[in-house]
């Protein structure tokens, strides 16, 4: 916006044109497995759109964003198995199957949960905020697992996918359709926020907080703001996932779930607008292709990652676009 | 609550927070000295568990397993020190946890492929299987006894190896200014691996103990790391002292909170929901007191800096 086309721009443009080729080439020739993939690639992708808000823009690494990610999946499942076995929730509170109800409650609850932990984790910094996020994280993946309701270490199935007026979710590039929107408006949301008023004023605080005090900008409504809509989108993209597979379980809120967003992120590029998405594509292709190759295929992958943060620190856009990070 | 159980649980406790105190002091001097974060230590952990059973079975002396567990852990710290973790010490803690967790992925994976999925049992020596009565008429598992003597011993040791010795003064000063004591000629290099490799040595030692309370299996240094992770950030990065106070804190909140809650509950409501509230709350109790710590402290108990 208001900036002519640079050379990431298009890179961009390519990513995202790659994934939708992607799924709708292996969609016409029938491929349903690599659909369902694209759209796992479209979801994690979101995920790590929501982390890169905090992480990239906002320089928050938080090791605690699974916690989103289930939070958002729960919502979802708990909505869906209340809508089919009919019971409600609370008292007055009914359960649902619809998505547009489903989305705006996951978020709200994913929100509310970002701003709690947010608020807390705000005080530390540095290692302190990697480890108090990532224990916040253990918490409520604890409370899943104790928690015999919603099935405890079991998780929780929904037999039938939620709905969405007109299109036919089960289809799958019907569902990657939705996804893949989502996604996009996603993208388009980060970018319109990181070149607002706010997403400069966010930029000063991650640069120089000290400074960014001086002019008048507070830092800790700053960046709690960033963390809360950060938290948000994750959230979205947790109860895309549970609908993906019709299930959610603690391993959604483990911190291994953790790292992998965060390897998303940081895989494509921290802190650009796409960074995510070609990262999310990236580790879903080397997981089908790697798994293929040999049941161990996270050693395989584990020293790639290894390769990649030692010698290729930018991520892949860095690689692509030639571009220092923030720049 | 019978006076027997309380303290029984209470020794548990005891037992559990020593383990983590074993993990927590090499994750904290790694911290401290180098400021680098280590999420690989659960699989250093791993490593000794995996070098006890293999060794304790192959030649029938729980001992040298033990010893064998010092130096595979050691060994595999100062390995991975020198190839990988060497070069994270100046980026950001970004790349230090995924360049770490990409390490756990090699390390879990590479061991499943050596020792396949399933656990590995260890053999206690007959001379420290079996209970002993304390003074109350409590009987008490020898091995966890043991275990809590190991974990004040390495207490004692590293405050001594600190306050007392030119490693410890290095370490001190490497702490407090990385390019003044490179100044002064010492090789900050070797001093940072055989740190890695201390607190290497000590994870694995963890590993080796515990293994043989529970079982050797791929993964189980996981909930472990997150456990020691809460214990640095209680105590304090960088500090021994607190990285002790805060495993105690840790290990009594947990094991007496597991213990005593339900039955807690059960007062003022029926049995299974008492259960159920108090094995969730429980389990998340450490957390809480996490959180409330950091509220009031966000530099953690004994820290010097946010």
């Amino acid at each position: 916006m208001g900036q002519a086309f640079t050379r990431e721009t298009w890179i961009n443009l390519l990513i995202f044109t790659v994934l939708v080729a992607v799924a709708v080439f292996a969609h016409l020739s029938g491929q349903g497995f690599t659909v369902t993939l694209a759209t796992k690639a479209a979801i994690f992708a979101l995920a790590g759109v929501g982390l890169n808000l905090a992480l990239g823009y906002g320089g928050m690494i938080s090791f605690g964003h699974a916690a989103f990610f289930g939070i958002g999946g729960y919502a979802c499942g708990i909505l869906a198995s209340h809508a089919a076995n009919g019971t409600p929730i609370f008292a007055f509170l009914a359960g649902s199957n619809n998505m547009l109800v489903i989305w705006p409650i996951a978020m709200i609850a994913s929100g509310l949960a970002a701003l709690v932990i947010g608020a807390l984790s705000q005080r530390t910094s540095g290692v302190y905020f990697i480890m108090v996020t990532l224990a916040f994280a253990q918490m409520i993946f604890y409370f899943a697992i104790s928690w015999p309701r919603y099935g405890g270490e079991d998780g929780l199935s929904f037999y039938v996918r939620n709905n969405f007026p007109v299109m036919n979710t089960f289809a799958p590039i019907q569902y990657f359709a939705i996804c893949a929107t989502l996604l996009a408006l996603a993208l388009i949301a980060t970018a319109v926020i990181t070149q607002s008023r706010y997403g400069l004023a966010l930029q000063a605080v991650r640069q120089n907080s000290q400074r960014s005090k001086a002019v008048g900008i507070r830092p800790y409504a700053v960046l709690l703001t960033a963390f809360v809509l950060s938290g948000m989108i994750t959230g979205l993209a947790g109860a895309l996932y549970a609908d993906l597979n019709r299930f959610v379980s603690p391993t959604m809120l483990s911190w291994h779930m953790s790292g992998e967003i965060m390897v998303f992120v940081i895989l494509g590029g921290v802190g650009r607008l796409c960074g995510p998405v070609a990262g999310a594509g990236i580790y879903i292709l080397l997981e089908h292709v790697l798994g293929g190759v040999s049941e161990y295929w996270q050693a395989l992958l584990g020293l790639m990652l290894l390769v990649i943060v030692l010698f290729a620190p930018g991520g892949l856009i860095g690689l692509l676009s030639g571009r220092k990070r923030h720049a | 609550m019978p006076v027997l159980l309380v303290a029984e649980q209470a020794l548990n406790g005891l037992q559990y927070g020593m383990m983590l105190f074993l993990m927590a002091a090499g994750l904290t001097l790694v911290f401290g000295v180098m400021g680098l974060i280590n999420l690989a230590h659960g699989s250093l952990y791993m490593v000794g568990a995996f070098a006890c059973a293999t060794v304790a079975a192959s030649t029938g002396w729980f001992w040298l397993g033990l010893l064998a567990s010092l130096a595979a852990a050691a060994a595999a710290g100062a390995i991975i020190e020198v190839l990988v973790i060497r070069r994270l010490y100046a980026r950001d803690h970004l790349d230090q946890v995924l360049a770490t967790f990409a390490l756990i992925l090699v390390f879990s994976e590479g061991t499943r492929w050596v020792f396949g999925s399933f656990p590995l049992y260890l053999n206690l020596p007959p001379a420290l299987s079996g209970a002993v009565t304390l003074p109350g008429g409590l009987q008490y598992p020898l091995f966890r006894l043991v275990i809590i003597a190991v974990g004040a011993a390495v207490a004692v040791g590293l405050w001594l190896l600190i306050s007392r010795t030119r490693l410890g003064i290095r370490i001190r000063a490497g702490e407090a200014d990385r390019e003044m004591i490179a100044a002064l000629g010492i090789d900050i290099a070797r001093l940072y691996t055989v740190v890695f490799a201390l607190g290497a040595a000590l994870a694995g030692l963890a590993g080796a103990l515990v293994g043989s309370i529970q079982s050797v299996q791929v993964g189980m240094g996981e909930p472990v790391l997150i456990l020691a992770f809460v214990v640095v950030v209680i105590g304090g990065i960088g500090s021994i002292k607190g990285a002790l106070i805060g495993a105690m804190l840790v290990g009594m909140t947990d094991t007496l909170g597991k213990a005593l809650l339900p039955g807690f509950f059960a007062q003022f409501m029926d049995v299974s929901s008492a259960n159920t509230i108090g094995a969730s709350l429980a389990s998340m109790l450490i957390y809480i007191l996490m959180a409330v710590v950091l509220i009031v402290r966000p530099q953690g108990l004994f820290g010097a800096r946010v």
